[in-house]
C-alpha cells in the first residue's frame, strides 16, 4: 500500500465521521449510554466492596496463653502466627497495655475515682496477640490453627461479624458480576447493531465502491476507522463524565462528611479508572472495530 | 521468458482471436424459474460498439453481471480481456474491474461527495498519485462539459450531468471496455443523445463500447452493431442492425 493511500483511508474515516453525522451522533449516544451504566455500576460497587474490605481488616481473633508461659515462647508462637497466609498483622499486647485499653474503654474520664479498687493489675495473666486477617473468610481455619499450638489457652473472635462480612462481600461480588455481565452483553449487543445499521444503510455506497474496482482492504479500511473512532469516543465522554462526578462527590463527601471518612473509605480515582479506562476504551474500540468489520464484509460479495 | 510474461502473451494471442468479450455456450440459472442465460455464445472485439437490446427478462441484466464477474456462470466460458471469469480468485475481481468502466441507469454516484471527489475515487482505487489525480480529473470533466462543476455534490445536478459525472468516472482509468447498462434509462430525449454522442466519441477513441439498452430511436439511429436477446438466448445479432420489436 502507498503512503498516500495509506493517508487517504486515514482522511476518510475522519471524513466518514462527518459525513455521517446523524449516524455518528446515534452510535457515539449509545455507547456512551450503555459504558456510563457500566461505568457508574462499576464504580459503586468497587467502592462498596472496598468499605467491606475496610470493615474486614478490623476484624481481629485475640490470642491469651496458658499461665506461666515463657516470653521466648510467646514470641515462637508469635513468629508461627506471623507466617501464616491468611495473617496480615499480629500485634502483641502485654498484660499493662491491655490493662490500660480496659481502663480506656471501662472507666473513661473516671480512671482515677476507679482505679483505687485495683492495686495490682487483674489482667496480670491476660497479654495477648492481636491477630489481623487479610481474608475474613478463613477465620475458622486459623482458629482451629490457633488452638492447635502449645501454649495457647484461649482464642476469642466473633464467628458473626465474619461471617456477615464475609457473606456480604460473597453476594455483592456474585451479583456484581452477573450484573456487569448483563450490562457488557446489551452494551455489546446494542452497539454491535448501531454499527450494523449505520452501515448497512450505505450498503450502496460499498457496492459502488465494489464495482468500480476498489479492493475489499480499501472499502473496507476507512468504515472499520470510522467503527475504532466511534467507539472510542463513544467510551472517552462517559469516561470523561464519571471521572469528573466521581471526583466531585469525593471531594463533596470528604469536605460534608468529614466525621464519617472512617466509613466512607472511597477508592482514589486512579484505582477506579485504573480498570475502567482501559475496559471501556477496549470495550468500545472492539466493538467498533468487529461491528464495522464484519458488517462491511456482508457487503463486499459484489 | 517469466511466467507472468507468458501468460499475458497468451492472454493477448486470446483476445486477437475472439475478442475482448468472449462467451462460448453460456448459461446461467438462478435456484429457480428457467435459465436466465441459456447457452448464449457472443465475441467482441475490441474497439467495437455494440448495443445489447431486448425486453425485461431477455437476460441483458445478467450477461452485464457475468462480465462484471458479480455472478459466474452455470455452464459454457465467459472471457473478459483473456480472462476466464470462472478461473478468476475472488481478489482479482477488483483488478478487472479496474479495465472496465461500469456507467448505470441509475448512475450509482457517491452522493455525498463532490463531482470531482467522485471522480478521483476512481483514481484513489488503483493508487494513482495525487499530482496527477489533480490533473486528470480536471481533463476528464472538460471532456464530457462538466469543467465548471467540479465541486457540485451530485445531488445538485441534472440526470444527463449525472450520468456524465458516471462516465467520467467509468473513464478516467482508461479502461480496455465500456459497459453501459441503460445510461439513458432516467434521461430525456436530448440528454440521452448527448450522452450517446459522447458514448461514440468515446469508442472512436479506441474504447470498446458495450450498451445495453431498450431506447429503439437511438439504436435505430446510431447504425452500430445490435445483439437482441430473448428469453436467455441471443435471437439476432446483426452489423449496422435495428431495433428488433418483441412481435417481429
Amino acid at each position: 500500500m502507498k503512503i498516500s493511500t495509506f493517508f487517504y483511508t486515514i482522511q476518510q474515516g475522519f471524513r466518514n465521521l462527518f459525513r455521517n453525522k446523524w449516524y455518528s451522533l446515534a452510535s457515539i449516544a449509545t455507547i456512551s449510554a450503555c459504558l456510563f451504566l457500566f461505568g457508574v455500576f462499576y464504580a459503586i460497587v468497587s467502592n462498596f466492596q472496598n468499605m467491606v474490605r475496610g470493615l474486614e481488616e478490623n476484624v481481629c481473633v485475640t490470642v491469651f496463653f496458658e499461665e506461666g508461659i515463657t516470653d521466648a515462647r510467646i514470641e515462637e508462637i508469635g513468629r508461627m502466627i506471623s507466617s501464616r497466609a491468611e495473617v496480615s498483622e499480629v500485634v502483641y499486647i502485654s498484660a499493662e497495655e491491655a490493662w490500660e485499653g480496659y481502663q480506656k474503654i471501662y472507666f473513661g474520664d473516671r480512671v482515677d475515682e476507679f482505679i483505687a479498687g485495683y492495686p495490682t493489675n487483674p489482667l496480670y495473666k491476660d497479654m495477648n496477640y492481636e491477630v489481623y486477617l487479610s481474608d475474613v473468610s478463613l477465620q475458622d481455619a486459623l482458629v482451629t490453627y490457633l488452638y492447635s499450638i502449645e501454649g495457647v489457652r484461649l482464642v476469642r473472635y466473633s464467628a458473626l461479624t465474619a461471617n456477615t462480612l464475609g457473606g456480604v462481600n460473597l453476594l455483592v461480588g456474585y451479583v456484581s458480576l452477573g450484573i456487569i455481565v448483563v450490562l457488557l452483553a446489551v452494551s455489546v449487543f446494542l452497539i454491535s447493531n448501531t454499527v450494523t445499521i449505520g452501515i448497512s444503510v450505505r450498503k450502496e455506497e460499498i457496492n459502488i465502491m465494489k464495482y468500480i474496482g476498489a479492493t475489499d482492504f480499501f472499502v473496507r479500511a476507512p468504515f472499520v476507522l470510522e467503527g475504532i473512532l466511534i467507539g472510542l469516543i463513544g467510551a472517552a465522554i462517559p469516561l470523561w463524565g464519571i471521572h469528573y462526578a466521581y471526583d466531585s462527590v469525593l471531594a463533596y463527601t470528604t469536605e460534608k462528611f468529614s466525621m464519617l471518612t472512617h466509613l466512607l473509605q472511597f477508592l482514589p480515582s486512579e484505582t477506579v479508572f485504573g480498570f475502567l479506562t482501559p475496559v471501556c476504551l477496549g470495550v468500545g474500540v472492539g466493538i467498533g472495530f468487529i461491528g464495522s468489520f464484519s458488517t462491511v464484509r456482508k457487503h463486499l460479495h459484489v | 521468458m517469466r511466467k507472468r510474461d507468458l501468460k499475458r502473451k497468451q492472454q493477448a494471442k486470446f483476445i486477437e482471436e475472439n475478442g475482448v468479450i468472449c462467451l462460448d455456450n453460456v448459461s446461467k440459472s438462478y435456484s429457480t424459474g428457467s435459465p436466465a442465460l441459456n447457452g448464449i455464445s457472443l465475441k467482441v472485439h475490441r474497439g467495437e460498439f455494440i448495443f445489447i437490446v431486448g425486453d425485461s427478462g431477455s437476460g441483458k441484466s445478467t450477461l452485464i453481471k457475468l462480465l462484471l464477474r458479480e455472478l459466474v456462470s452455470s455452464s459454457g466460458q465467459v472471457y473478459v480481456m483473456g480472462r476466464d471469469m470462472a478461473k478468476l480468485k475472488n481478489r482479482e475481481v477488483p483488478k478487472l474491474r479496474r479495465n472496465l468502466g461500469v456507467v448505470f441507469q441509475d448512475f450509482r454516484l457517491l452522493n455525498d461527495r463532490n463531482v470531482y471527489e467522485n471522480v478521483a475515487f476512481a483514481q484513489r482505487i488503483v493508487e494513482v498519485p495525487g499530482r496527477e489525480i489533480r490533473r486528470n480529473v480536471p481533463a476528464i470533466l472538460a471532456t464530457v462539459g462538466l469543467a465548471g462543476k467540479y465541486k457540485a455534490k451530485t445531488r445538485q445536478l441534472s440526470g444527463g450531468e449525472q450520468q456524465r459525472v458516471a462516465l467520467a468516472r467509468a473513464l478516467i482509468n482508461n479502461p480496455s471496455i465500456l459497459l453501459a447498462d441503460e445510461p439513458t434509462g432516467n434521461l430525456d430525449p436530448k440528454n440521452s443523445w448527448e450522452i450517446m454522442k459522447l458514448l461514440e466519441e468515446i469508442n472512436e477513441a479506441g474504447t470498446t463500447v458495450v450498451v445495453v439498452t431498450h431506447n429503439r430511436e437511438i439504436v435505430n439511429a446510431m447504425q452500430k452493431r445490435v445483439v437482441t436477446m430473448k428469453k436467455g438466448v441471443i435471437i439476432s445479432d446483426e452489423e449496422e442492425g435495428a431495433y428488433i420489436d418483441d412481435e417481429d
